[in-house]
């Protein structure tokens, strides 16, 4: 069962036109071919998951997206923009933030930091003038510690906010590293295993979080995630992926039903 | 104390009368992102004039009920009074009861609006609309997650807001006038009591109830409009109505909402209130995290903790009663205030601290004299949603542990030959909403109310509660049973959250105890003792060893008492999971529901009392999503050993 539809009285988010399409990719290591010619788009405002099983391939797409990884063939378009390879820094400023299986967060710093951090791109003044902390410098500081406060209300981790990240327990830091991703107010968010190594209530939190983030701020998102029942209960559609190579494509419906998914995931007799 | 002719006799008034004496001081400061954001009582009265006249153009009528769903949040509050201006009546409610429990009292009080916090109420609300079919509107207050929500039903706050201060602009002599009509002995509020058994009942309080009550602290506690007071306890609880409403609004001092649950030590830090309320099991929290933290301390800090306490349980409360001490103890203990205790009371938020309270219910008296010793002005108060929680209160320098101090000015109390308490008080509400005959059960024609609480004057007039009156019992050997009495001396070791004692009828007392999973977690990883979660710590045969340790010290403690000497605890079982209030063995109020459990864990009874050494154990509980799951456990009978009164009087 989709989780929006046990919510009363919801309809259903408008679902725009592609704002992200990959068409074609292929991407190998020397001889291993991670990824072979795979293509799918990504609508705006949807949740779009990637699927696979182990070594299929997800987190390889995902930095193929984000200009981490050179794919050898294929085009990525963003925002009309076809580009042949992405470069980081280019997909960071037209606005793809990302989280990190393996979370990205300076341990030392505290929450706020943290997240403030994720503002870097947009911060306006050099590094001069932040140090000063006068005039416009400190208009524009008060201005992004005010959209940090949002985040942290709208994550609900006002507890923490003065705590060194490395002192929370993982669920938590877990939460941090999506705030810092939203603080860059990306248009699209890959998340990638957003909730790997988190309990059952973790992992509801962070469900309704991606919901959330998904319609209170229209964030279209990509996520890769290894809980199936969490993927089919978020994703507006579904990729997946093994050895490399686009098995399916659909509603999670349609996916669940497919044959070449059941046979990845079970195993064929050869 | 009768409200005096020409007293402002509603909070209504009130407000508009701090709105024109004080209307530039902040009357209310809540923390959102990250900043104290305050507003002055001018302004509040503009907010709640705004809401008043949006609420009237809704079509709520004078005598209506609507319900306040929330923490504690500014616009809840003006919810309430903007109700109260209108001659409507606010229902508060615990912001943590199920939707299904909420039934009950939208049917009972015909429920037609709601003003409420956030999408989890407004889920609530939604899911137990088609069993309410009066309830037609739902304001509210954060908008998150409700974005996409299509029923007509809901609307937000800020949509009424908008809409009453466009009909204030057109009718500017609405608010004024409504509140005009308003006297004295109109009903304020109705508070659902949680009630042990059957449904809860609404308590029908009316303007002199609350206002008399408020006053009669503000006069013997000389309470000024310079008070700060953090609001942080459930709204729906007759105390906090009290305490950050009612006295509030009587005196015209600040309140101060914290930002979230989880931030409420900082936030009081922050604010740190010269006025203070806190039920004992908030103290106790505080209390255990202070031992935890001490025991993380360096050793020297370990060891000027343990000494400087010991002074302090010696002198301290006995400095803050004025009576005499050694000159040097004195500056010992000045000593003390420089090196331990001023720095603890400021980590704890307690420094300005003139007065504080605590009630709900009986407070260990170790606890209670850890707070006193600090210099803190913790006093025990007697009273319940009845009574408008007004009816003894420890007077500055008559403050003993175990009593709750003399009748308030105004109150008569009496102790029936039962020993259940009876009293009149100009609190006392006029009567349950809706259920005559309770109300003639627990009002005698005279007006005389009872309490069922059991207690008896001491020599020095002050009243000692023991335990609810039907909860009183005989052990078969015929000596007197109070169980609230042991469970009381068990919750104050900081490993034991919760316990339950059993004994009535039987030879015997036996308990089960909750462990304190983060007091025993840490002990535990201390001692490098793994374990995966709360059922398997508590089943640790160390853990079990702990508890007996406790078990033994509360036997040994009960065995000098001459009374209670037959009460020693023979066998306990520390459970295996939580008491919870979503489960139904704790009220809303989190007091133990004896009799429930007993059932709900007759086979642990059983066991307790049949020498078996293991007893296999099968609950049902519920998720905060209102799934129900069951737990299967083995559970381990340990016993304790007791104490004869003559070995230790020898």
């Amino acid at each position: 069962m989709n989780l929006r539809e046990l919510e009363p009285g919801t309809v259903q988010r408008k679902v725009g036109e592609a704002v992200l399409a990959v068409e074609g990719v292929s991407l190998a290591f020397g001889g291993v071919k991670a990824l072979t010619d795979v293509s799918f788009d990504v609508r705006e405002h949807e949740i779009r998951a990637i699927i696979g099983p182990n070594g299929a391939g997800k987190s390889s797409m995902l930095n193929v997206i984000n200009g981490v990884y050179r794919p050898q063939q294929g085009r990525i378009t963003f925002m009309g923009e076809t580009h042949d390879r992405m470069e980081p820094h280019v997909a960071a400023s037209r606005g793809i933030a990302r989280t990190f299986q393996g979370l990205a967060l300076f341990k030392g710093m505290s929450v706020l930091d943290n997240i403030l951090a994720g503002r870097n791109l947009m911060m306006r003044r050099n590094l001069l003038w932040q140090a000063l902390r006068v005039g416009p410098a400190l208009r524009e500081e008060i201005e992004h510690r005010k959209r940090v406060e949002e985040i942290i209300d709208f994550l609900e981790i006002q507890h923490v906010r003065k705590t060194p990240v490395g002192r929370l327990p993982y669920g938590l830091q877990k939460r941090v590293d999506l705030g810092r991703a939203l603080a860059a107010e990306p248009r699209v968010l890959l998340l990638d295993e957003p909730m790997a190594g988190m309990n059952v209530e973790e992992k509801q939190d962070m469900s309704r979080f991606i919901l959330d983030v998904n319609d209170e701020f229209g964030t279209t998102i990509v996520l890769i995630e290894h809980d199936m029942g969490v993927v089919m209960d978020l994703s507006d559609r579904v990729v997946v992926l093994d050895y490399g190579r686009k098995i399916a494509d659909g509603t999670p419906d349609e996916v669940r039903s497919s044959q070449a998914v059941i046979d990845a995931y079970l195993g064929v007799k050869h | 104390m009768t409200v005096q002719a020409g007293m402002t006799d509603t909070f209504p008034k009130l407000l508009l009368e701090h709105a024109a004496v004080r209307g530039e001081r902040p009357a209310i400061r809540e923390k959102d992102l990250g900043i104290w954001q305050s507003w002055t009582w001018r302004e509040m009265r503009d907010e709640v004039e705004w809401l008043a006249c949006g609420l009237a153009q809704a079509g709520l009528a004078r005598g209506d009920h609507i319900a306040v769903i929330g923490s504690n949040r500014p616009r809840l509050y003006w919810t309430i009074c903007a109700a109260q201006a209108l001659g409507a009546i606010p229902v508060p409610f615990y912001e943590d009861a199920a939707a299904q429990e909420m039934v009950y009292v939208f049917q009972d009080a015909a429920i037609a609006f709601a003003v409420v916090e956030d999408q989890e109420q407004a889920d609530k609300l939604l899911e137990i609309l088609p069993q309410c079919p009066r309830l037609k509107r739902i304001w509210y207050d954060d908008p998150r997650g409700l974005r996409n929500y299509t029923r007509e039903e809901l609307v937000a706050y800020e949509k009424l807001r908008e809409a009453g201060r466009a009909a204030a602009a057109a009718q500017p002599r609405l608010f004024a006038g409504e509140i005009a009509k308003g006297v004295g002995s109109d009903t304020a509020i109705m508070m659902y009591t949680s009630g042990t058994t059957g449904h809860p009942k609404g308590v029908v309080l009316s303007h002199d109830n609350l206002v008399s009550s408020g006053r009669a602290y503000a006069e013997l506690e000389r309470l000024r409009d310079e008070e700060e007071v953090l609001a942080y306890l459930p709204m729906a609880w007759i105390g906090q109505n009290l305490f950050s409403y009612a006295q509030w609004m009587v005196v015209g001092f600040r309140i101060n909402c914290p930002e979230s649950g989880d931030t409420t030590m900082t936030d009081m830090r922050e604010i740190g209130p010269t006025y203070y309320f806190a039920p004992p099991r908030v103290l106790e929290a505080l209390l255990t995290q202070v031992t935890i933290r001490m025991e993380d301390a360096s050793w020297l800090k370990r060891r000027l903790f343990r000494y400087f306490m010991d002074l302090a349980r010696r002198v301290g409360a006995r400095l803050l009663d004025g009576k005499p001490v050694a000159a040097r103890e004195r500056l010992l203990y000045f000593l003390g205030e420089l090196l331990v205790y001023g720095p603890l009371k400021n980590a704890l938020g307690m420094t300005r601290i003139r007065v504080a309270y605590t009630a709900g219910e009986a407070i260990g008296p170790d606890l209670f004299v850890f707070y006193r010793s600090l210099g803190i002005n913790l006093k025990q108060l007697y009273g319940s949603t009845e009574t408008s929680v007004m009816v003894c209160v420890q007077p500055d320098g008559e403050v003993k542990p175990d009593t709750v101090g003399p009748p308030m000015k105004g109150v008569e109390v009496r102790v029936l030959d039962s020993g259940e308490i009876v009293l009149r008080c100009p609190g006392l509400f006029r009567a349950y909403y809706n259920n005559e005959s309770a109300t003639r059960d627990a009002k005698d024609p005279e007006g005389w109310f009872h309490t069922g609480d059991a207690g008896f004057f001491d020599d020095t007039g002050h009243l000692k509660i023991i335990d609810r009156a039907k909860d009183v019992g005989k052990l078969s050997g015929g000596t007197l049973f109070a169980p609230k009495y042991l469970e009381n001396k068990l919750k104050f070791f900081p490993y034991i959250k919760e316990a339950v004692a059993f004994g009535h009828g039987r030879p015997e007392a036996t308990a089960m105890v909750n462990i304190d999973v983060e007091a025993v977690g840490d002990w535990a990883e201390r001692r490098g003792i793994p374990y995966s979660g709360y059922a398997d710590l508590a089943s640790k045969p160390q853990v079990r060893e702990l508890v007996r340790e406790c078990v033994e010290k509360v036997n040994a403690d009960l065995s000098r008492d001459p009374h209670l000497c037959a009460s020693q605890i023979h066998r306990f079982v520390v459970l295996h999971k939580e008491l919870d209030a979503d489960d139904g063995e704790l009220t809303r109020t989190r007091k133990v529901r004896r009799g429930f459990i007993g059932e709900k864990y007759a086979t642990i009874v059983d066991a307790l009392y049949s020498g078996a050494d293991r007893c296999v154990v099968e609950a049902q509980v519920r998720f905060e999503d209102g799934r129900v799951g069951a737990i299967r456990a083995e559970l381990a009978v340990d016993g304790a050993r007791t104490y004869a009164a003559e070995a230790l009087a020898a």
